[in-house]
């Protein structure tokens, strides 16, 4: 647990007044309050430090506590003991290695030096009922994953949430699931909490909205003389018929075999084949000749 | 049809120890939609979260009722270009790669 410079928070001075002292809250809760930001972890977490500075520094008993033990905080009690049996004491400092602010609205240092209280608990807190902090989360999603609706359990905060995703969801999604944020102060309602879908992609499919985009190569006598191959979908494999002729880059629709339409069952993007025609390497003699054969022909 | 959840304006005003005046003055704004029956003033449930940031708006910024209209307004128009940013991240991932 590391001392907290309030004042250096605010950015004023310590021998800042209390309207000095309002006037700064204000100014970076204006900035940084988590309305004005979502989505924005660092100004959430500034928000909170700000938060806390002004609790301690608005109300003039904790700042009189906080301004005497000032970085010696982690003794402020022994030192009360001390001074009122006037006896003497001698502590060794014990080495901290905490970062201070964590997910909670206040840090170890503020619940230390006064009782982990939040705002509301002591003081001028009023009985006004707050709904809770909305959550932001991210998760990961590979597009094979995201192509069937399928069950997930999340950890948050220490809280285990099964949810049901639906095939097509798309990156950067956000879906909100309602009261699994903080909790509400003062007996109000919890937040909610908002997750983003990331959808990693290391197939061969380039996906745009609903459609799948594919490159498949193709041999160059069936690109002429017209076949049939096999191609990977993401719902198995297909047989496709490829015309006399086909030129390179050539440009197929399949309707119906892309990416699920999100929340509409049985619904499904295209998927677009675009041909890559590959010229044969290492050519025999023979067939050296008879291309030579051909170009003589055309 | 469709049963919409009224949440009594009063209710709502005791829970968040605030002044009718306040929902008033966000409905002449056009940011709240109050309903009247038989001389009672109902608030619409879907709109609680909206109108609870209104109020941490002005209580704990001491934003006015122009301010949260501008802030509000600002707020859509972020929300719609962060959108359009990850559509159009997605549509270049396209393009990108390979």
């Amino acid at each position: 647990m590391t001392f907290i410079d309030y004042y250096e928070i605010l950015g004023v001075p310590k021998t800042a007044d209390a309207e000095t002292i309002k006037a700064a809250y204000r100014k970076l809760a204006r900035k940084l309050h988590p309305d004005l930001n979502p989505n924005d972890k660092d100004a959430n977490k500034k928000f909170q430090q700000v938060n806390e500075a002004n609790e301690v520094l608005s109300d003039p008993e904790k700042r009189k506590k906080y301004d005497t033990y000032g970085k010696d905080w982690e003794h402020a009690e022994e030192f009360e003991k001390a001074k009122q049996s006037r006896g003497q004491s001698q502590h060794s400092y014990g080495q901290s290695n905490d970062s201070g602010f964590g997910n909670d609205d206040f840090s170890e240092f503020f619940s230390s030096m006064f009782g982990g209280s939040g705002p509301g608990s002591q003081g001028r807190g009023s009985q006004v009922k707050y709904r809770g902090q909305d959550y932001q989360a991210e998760l990961k999603l590979h597009l094979e994953a995201a192509y069937s609706t399928h069950q997930q359990t999340l950890t948050v905060n220490g809280k285990n949430i099964r949810i049901t995703i639906p095939a097509g969801v798309e990156n950067g999604q956000v879906i909100k699931l309602k009261g699994h944020g903080g909790p509400g102060r003062n007996g109000g309602p919890s937040g909610d909490l908002f997750i983003t879908f990331v959808i990693e992609n290391n197939t061969i499919y380039k996906r745009s909205g609903d459609d799948l985009h594919l490159t498949a190569g193709l041999d160059l006598y069936t690109a002429l003389l017209g076949g049939e191959i096999t191609v990977d979908t993401l719902g198995g494999k297909i047989k496709l018929k490829v015309k006399p002729e086909t030129q390179n880059g050539t440009k197929t629709r399949l309707k119906g075999k892309g990416f699920p339409v999100y929340k509409k069952e049985g619904q499904f993007g295209d998927l677009y084949i675009t041909y890559s025609i590959k010229l044969p390497t290492n050519l025999t003699e023979q067939q050296k000749e008879l291309f030579k054969q051909l170009s003589e022909l055309s | 049809m469709k049963t919409a959840e009224l949440i009594p304006a009063q209710t709502f005003c005791i829970h968040h120890n605030i002044e009718f005046a306040f929902i008033d003055s966000l409905q002449r704004f056009g940011l709240v939609e109050i309903i009247t029956e038989e001389e009672a003033t109902y608030l619409p449930e879907s709109c609680i979260p909206q109108l609870e940031q209104y109020v941490r708006l002005n209580k704990e910024l001491d934003i006015n009722m122009e301010g949260i209209d501008a802030i509000i307004h600002l707020l859509q128009r972020i929300k719609k270009m962060q959108d359009e940013i990850v559509g159009l991240k997605n549509r270049l991932s396209m393009y990108e790669g390979g």
